[in-house]
């Protein structure tokens, strides 16, 4: 801060008579208004999918908020203690102090039931909101430059939200934690050579031990909640330094935000928001049994349960799990297992790098290195919403791997069927997803194209003099028009001329060969946007053949009635 | 005496002279009435009832003679009968499974096609084909004043010899080859005990020797208690485990909350009017 900046403040508390502002007060000792009166204005544009990743920082804060709740009850201890608590199935058994004391905030602890199942819905809520947020940065093309970064600290918030509901569902030591411990145990084991050292040190000695739970608990509730606050702040820094993205319209460009501002608008909605979520996870808590333990009971090695399943952002690879061949090399004495770790490890890494290095890679291949702060339509990026749309395919059908055992019984289904059509659909479903979605957005661009230079279908039938029926297309309203021709003409990119014109070779790398190629595959088959010049022509041409103004004589245009309906041309062709 | 005979012309003396020998003539007669022989036919009755009625609605698959039908493949069309038990028959029967619609991977309870009394004489007649578990008396499977202890045991054994396939509510799972292990909530604690006597389709039987009938007791005794029990935090979703928990945490928790993102931002300020 500023010497003059200080000398001024000073100088306004201290005049005589004056009642003292609060505001004034605060200022002057912590100068807290000039940064405020520039981010209180800062602009947000408005569109219900900017406000999924809100969802996500609500949850938390509600995770944070019940998390305390629960951390006064709950002992992470395995000391065998003999239950005594008010639920009558268990009274008098040995269980662990955590699996005590985790029914003891269900049933003798006033609200703790409650609280206990909102942190569970919320944390199920946090990781799909961050999911779906993750899905819309994506799909709209938000993660290039210059919010690579972002996007990096975006997916290291979803795999630590995801080990952070790990955790959470393994401290109460009921039979589901202990069964989602042994597998995870299980994939350590099965990393080749260092396994079983891994498995060691986090145990502390064989599967289950006594060292456990109470390191789990400080991983979660200190370790873990840490960097997570850490990362939405960096998180959430970045986003105000580059300023939120936009759609494309009439008067936003890359360079401004078109929007309203933080405070009161903002601020309003945002709280409004948090209220909202807090409002829906509190219903779920109160209406919807989560994690019912004590129906599971302590764990006990010798006991399993039908329907043992992980919460669902770990479904994709329990999917996995459950799908794989039974597959093991063994050499030198040495087991591999083939079966545990291509579907966790393979499988998990695979998933986090190519999300992590997606950014990178479609930079290098469109050689598109500009900032970029105006969204994409998903359709104007057919081979990037291909990919995105392939993607979740893949992971649908690892979730249906997950939910054989729900979805064979109710749909009457064998699980041996269910296995096999995963098995062969984790590789067919998103290569025949991958090519519809590709179709599909070049069909909407192919649409988008004839709207512009021939109208919208009015629906409006005329019979000409001669008999002949037509129906009248209308001229799409400026704004509509601007939205669909806003997108820039992209061209895949061109190598240079083998030869120039001296006949000079020019080199080719390989990698330039390839990029081109791929280049190729990207935009290729793009189909443009109209040119000003074939907008003329077609516009021209409407107007001789008397296609676009031919509504006027029947007096649509000026937005009358035509029959009798409403129908005001303004309004309709609404994109 | 004289109490007696100073009131032998009281209007009710008649009435109390002819009741006391109708007592006396009835119980003489409950004391010498030739009681076995008379079970016996009953028996034989029951029997040759429930062949008739075997032989109308279960000969077809079972065979004639309850020797079990073997098709081309080797398989079991029926399995043969001799031998199940009368227990065996009345949670077939009684539980609606047989007689079954078709030959399928595994036979759903329905409504039951025959009464009590037609289930006790096919029963019958199954058991008097060679020994096999009978079906139990009510005192085995009587659970309504289990102790607490009692329930408590019942729950772990439940979770260790039950939960695997029937899931830790009861609430049935997927076994291989489109079979499943039904609910055994809301089930007749009688039906419950007999399966695990006698080991219905894809069950293994629990016998006598592996679950004491005391353990059975138990394990009824924990069933009965899920099912009067409230549902502590609320609708159990039908305990389907964690994957029915996700889908409702996507359907009601993200469903409602993108529909109010989506309402909060198309209202407030100027809403509306700066739509493109």
């Amino acid at each position: 801060m500023s010497t003059t900046t200080s000398k001024a403040s000073v100088g306004r508390g201290g005049q005589k008579g004056q009642k003292p502002n609060p505001v004034a007060w605060l200022d002057e000792r912590t100068g807290l208004a000039a940064l405020s009166k520039k981010q209180l204005r800062k602009v947000f544009p408005d569109h219900w999918s900017f406000m999924l990743g809100e969802i996500a920082l609500w949850s938390f804060v509600i995770l944070l908020l019940t998390g305390v709740f629960l951390s006064l009850w709950f002992k992470p201890s395995m000391t065998e203690v003999e239950y005594l608590g008010s639920y009558a199935n268990l009274r008098g058994l040995h269980m662990s102090e955590a699996y005590a004391s985790t029914l003891e905030i269900s049933f003798d602890v006033r609200g703790g039931l409650l609280m206990r199942q909102m942190h569970h819905w919320s944390a199920n809520l946090f990781i799909a909101s961050m999911m779906i947020h993750m899905l819309r940065v994506f799909f709209t093309g938000a993660f290039r430059k210059p919010r690579e970064i972002n996007w990096l600290i975006g997916l290291g918030l979803l795999q630590l939200g995801i080990i952070e509901g790990f955790a959470g569902y393994s401290l109460p030591d009921d039979l589901l934690s202990g069964i989602g411990l042994r597998i995870a145990e299980g994939i350590m084991l099965s990393i080749p050579v260092v396994g079983t050292y891994i498995t060691f040190f986090v145990f502390g000695g064989e599967f289950p031990g006594d060292d456990f739970i109470p390191r789990l608990y400080t991983v979660h509730v200190l370790l873990i909640p840490g960097i997570l606050v850490a990362l939405i702040s960096a998180h959430m820094l970045l986003l105000v330094y580059h300023k939120h993205t936009q759609w494309p319209g009439p008067g936003r460009t890359n360079n401004n935000v078109v929007g309203y501002p933080l405070m009161p608008v903002y601020m309003a909605k945002a709280g409004g928001f948090f209220f909202i979520v807090f409002g829906v996870t509190a219903l779920m808590g109160g209406l919807m049994q989560i994690n019912p333990i004590w129906l599971y009971g302590p764990y006990n090695p010798s006991q399993v349960t039908a329907d043992s399943q992980p919460d669902w952002y770990m479904g994709w690879l329990d999917g996995g799990l459950r799908i794989m061949p039974a597959w093991e090399t063994t050499a030198f004495g040495f087991t591999l297992s083939w079966n545990v770790f291509v579907p966790a490890v393979v499988l998990m890494g695979l998933l986090f790098t190519v999300l992590a290095v997606y950014p990178f890679i479609e930079r290098w291949i469109t050689g598109d290195t500009r900032e970029h702060h105006l969204l994409d339509r998903p359709r104007n990026q057919p081979t990037r919403t291909a990919f995105g749309v392939a993607g979740m395919t893949a992971f649908g059908v690892l979730w249906i791997a997950a939910g054989n055992d729900v979805i064979g019984p109710m749909f009457n289904l064998s699980i041996y069927a269910i296995t096999w059509f995963c098995r062969i659909g984790l590789f067919v479903l998103p290569v025949l997803a991958f090519i519809i979605t590709r179709r599909w957005c070049l069909s909407l661009q192919r649409h988008d194209r004839e709207v512009l230079l021939h109208g919208y279908e009015t629906g409006v039938i005329v019979r000409s003099p001669e008999g002949a029926y037509s129906e009248i297309h209308a001229p799409i309203n400026p704004v509509s028009a601007y939205n669909l021709t806003t997108h820039e003409r992209r061209s895949p990119l061109e190598l240079p001329p083998r030869e120039d014109a001296n006949g000079v070779r020019a080199p080719q790398p390989g990698k330039e060969r390839v990029r081109a190629r791929l280049s190729r595959f990207w935009y290729g088959d793009d189909v443009d946007k109209p040119t000003a010049e074939e907008l003329e022509e077609a516009h021209h041409h409407a107007a001789e053949h008397g296609q676009l103004d031919g509504g006027r004589h029947v007096g649509i245009e000026t937005g009358g009635h035509v029959g009798g309906d409403d129908f005001d041309l303004e309004q309709a062709p609404n994109r | 005496m004289k109490f007696l005979s100073s009131r032998r012309r009281h209007p009710l003396a008649g009435l109390l002279v002819v009741l006391l020998g109708l007592i006396a003539v009835g119980a003489s007669y409950s004391a010498f009435r030739p009681a076995v022989a008379d079970d016996t036919r009953d028996d034989t009755e029951l029997i040759a009832e429930g062949r008739e009625l075997y032989v109308v609605g279960c000969a077809s698959c079972h065979g004639l003679n309850a020797e079990g039908i073997v098709t081309k493949r080797g398989d079991n069309y029926g399995p043969p009968l001799i031998g199940v038990g009368a227990a065996a028959v009345d949670f077939q029967v009684g539980t609606g499974r047989m007689p079954a619609q078709r030959p399928d991977t595994q036979i759903p309870d329905k409504h039951p096609a025959y009464g009590d009394e037609e289930v006790s004489a096919l029963a019958a007649y199954i058991a008097s084909l060679g020994p096999g578990p009978a079906i139990p008396a009510e005192e085995y499977y009587d659970v309504t004043d289990a102790t607490e202890e009692e329930i408590v045991r019942g729950g772990q054994l439940y979770l260790t010899n039950c939960a695997a396939c029937h899931n830790y509510a009861g609430s049935g799972g997927a076994l291989p080859e489109g079979r499943y292990a039904p609910p055994v909530r809301g089930v007749e604690p009688r039906y419950i005990y007999e399966a695990m006597l006698t080991g219905p389709q894809q069950m293994p039987v629990f016998s006598d020797e592996v679950l004491t009938p005391e353990d059975k007791h138990d394990v009824i005794a924990y069933i009965d208690s899920l099912d009067t029990q409230a549902n502590y935090g609320g609708s159990n979703l039908g305990s389907l485990g964690p994957v029915g928990e996700g889908m409702w945490a996507w359907l009601v928790g993200i469903g409602s909350l993108v529909l109010a993102a989506v309402w909060i931002a198309n209202n407030g300020a100027r809403a509306g009017k700066s739509k493109s």
